[in-house]
């Protein structure tokens, strides 16, 4: 088990690789990556039973993972190649031609790590329970985790997947919502109010807890292995995470407008500034 | 003209039906998911065989795509059942983005194509499928003639790692494939040689393909009549070969004239051998209620129609 100081330098790192990242292309979608930076490094350094070193894209004995909400690519890039998928210099080819980190997370370059498509938003939770429902009939113990944007909850097939788990009892799947109530045209309660996500999952038949303080790596940490104690029990596990989209970098914390651009030479200094090297830049 | 014997006609759907029970004993890996339509596409004897394998998603297909194409990590093969329409236009994106470009072993076997739907009408009687799916780089389509052919397809498919769209349908139609005949992905099957004219038919439309061949031989027209039951990846051999001996060809098929089966072939003829091309296929229309046959009449899918074209197409040479 990793310490929480441990992760937190690895965060550090991450959220370093992000901006240098969406900076060196001038495209990306730096807010909800460093919003997700704990829980991903949370669970890809100390949560998950995985094989980094040789990937396996049927995931036999292993937990799986897949981002629904696949534009918060960089940051998931920056931890698979931090845990060992591929090597860190990849993130220089970045939404680059002949990349295989596509600006979109793909399986369609090979890239170890990746086990579907994600960036048409909705999708995620739908191949999560497959993938769970696998796990069950291969008689595996193991657990499938999704991550997914509040705003994504506004996509209908999310709803028929909420629908599906609870009532078929795939209770080895966790599904995270990163609930930073911001999507890109504004607030998700100004956009399309959704009143509370944990009252809807509940009611559809979830198992469902909170995390207070998604940018808390002890908060996270604790979060998902509660979250992992109430698998196997019947239903599946939703956890509604809150975290402040831009998390990190003081002048994109917290507003929907860092969502999907670029920082300058200069604001890419100031953030750099507020996160230390810890791992050694790409 | 050869001869073929209708061997007691059957709906296409069984023949999926029979083929999956067949997948269920010999491939343990064969799962199946359908939309509230277990016994439309025939998935009841694989369900009462195996429950366990066997996954009922209620009415919401977007959702079975996904589950399919996630079912597929840990190494099941998957086979969603659902009629055509609700398997393509309805769940597209899921199929482009989490089946076609994540290279997900799925495959979609979809009923109730085209107009011989019947009664129900054009809101089920998709008859653009075959070009959205063909569309998608790296799925394959096929679109088998008869019970034999669909289940000998089924079976086949299991066997080829990759997505697979199925097209079958639900009127009773000539049984004349030989029960033992191997099914060849992107492999046509040749019906019967001739010189003046190629036919090249897919789908419900090979049986008609086969009476018109009939009726021109009784005109002294020798008709080549190919069935094209897979469109993509489409034989390219054995197409250039025929119609470099008719130098004229007919497709014919249960689909719009765009996108379909005759698209795919004048593109194959326009890029390597410029040859009088005419369509059996719906014309930029939706089709509507009646009874199978009639709409068929109506919409200038029949036999008549085929005989017709062919004589067009011989003209243009």
């Amino acid at each position: 088990m990793a310490d929480i100081q441990e992760l937190e330098k690895i965060a550090s790192q991450v959220r370093r690789d992000i901006v240098r990242m969406v900076h060196a292309v001038q495209s990306g979608h730096p807010g909800g990556s460093l919003g997700c930076t704990e829980f991903l490094t949370a669970l890809y350094f100390d949560i998950l039973k995985h094989n980094a070193k040789s990937f396996d894209m049927d995931a036999k004995g292993e937990d799986v993972f897949f981002l629904s909400n696949g534009h918060i690519s960089p940051v998931f890039y920056s931890v698979l190649s931090r845990s060992g998928y591929f090597d860190v210099d990849e993130l220089n080819t970045f939404r680059k031609i002949n990349s295989r980190l596509q600006g979109h997370p793909t399986t369609h370059e090979g890239l170890e790590g990746v086990r579907i498509a994600s960036g048409s938003l909705g999708q995620g939770m739908s191949v999560a329970i497959g993938a769970a429902l696998t796990k069950k009939m291969n008689g595996e113990d193991t657990t499938v985790y999704t991550l997914h944007g509040d705003g994504e909850l506004q996509e209908g097939q999310i709803w028929e997947a909420a629908l599906y788990a609870p009532a078929n009892k795939v209770d080895n799947l966790i599904c995270t919502i990163d609930a930073n109530g911001q999507q890109i045209d504004g607030s998700t309660d100004d956009v399309l109010s959704m009143g509370s996500i944990a009252d809807k999952f509940k009611a559809f038949g979830w198992e469902v807890m909170t995390i207070e303080k998604g940018n808390d790596m002890t908060s996270v940490v604790d979060g998902l292995k509660h979250a992992k104690s109430l698998t196997g029990k019947g239903k599946p596990v939703c956890v509604v995470m809150h975290t402040e989209m831009g998390y990190g970098v003081d002048f994109m914390q917290g507003t929907h407008e860092w969502h999907g651009i670029a920082p300058s030479d200069d604001q890419l200094a100031a953030a750099l500034g507020q996160l230390e090297e810890t791992l050694g830049d790409y | 003209m050869k001869k073929y014997t209708d061997q007691g006609s059957k709906d296409t759907r069984s023949g999926f039906g029979a083929g999956l029970s067949e997948l269920g004993k010999t491939n343990e890996n064969v799962v199946a998911l359908c939309a509230d339509l277990t016994g439309s596409l025939k998935m009841g004897d694989f369900k009462k065989a195996h429950p366990d394998r066997f996954f009922q998603v209620g009415i919401a297909e977007a959702n079975m795509m996904g589950i399919a194409a996630g079912m597929t990590v840990g190494g099941k093969i998957p086979f969603t059942g659902t009629f055509a329409n609700f398997s393509t236009g309805r769940v597209y994106d899921q199929i482009r983005q989490s089946i076609a470009y994540s290279d997900k072993n799925v495959k979609i076997c979809a009923s109730h194509a085209g107009l011989t739907l019947g009664e129900d009408g054009a809101t089920h009687q998709i008859l653009e499928d075959i070009g959205l799916m063909k569309m998608l780089p790296g799925m394959t389509v096929i679109n088998p003639c008869d019970y034999n052919q669909t289940k000998a397809a089924t079976i086949a498919i299991a066997e080829h790692h990759g997505p697979v769209y199925l097209r079958f349908g639900r009127p009773k139609v000539a049984n004349f494939t030989p029960e033992d005949q191997k099914f060849e992905i992107g492999k046509a099957v040749m019906l019967n040689e001739g010189t003046d004219v190629t036919i090249i038919a897919t789908g419900h439309l090979v049986w008609k393909a086969i009476e018109a061949g009939e009726a021109l031989a009784e005109q002294n027209i020798s008709a080549e009549i190919i069935n094209i039951h897979t469109i993509k990846p489409l034989d390219d051999e054995a197409i250039l070969k025929s119609v470099a001996k008719t130098g004229c060809v007919v497709t014919a098929e249960e689909h719009q004239m765009n996108g379909g089966l005759g698209d795919s072939v004048s593109n194959l003829l326009a890029r390597e051998m410029p040859t009088p091309q005419e369509y059996v296929a719906v014309n930029d229309s939706f089709g509507e209620s009646g009874k199978p046959e009639d709409l068929m009449i109506k919409y200038g899918l029949s036999t008549q129609n085929i005989v017709e074209a062919a004589k067009k197409a011989m003209s243009r040479k």
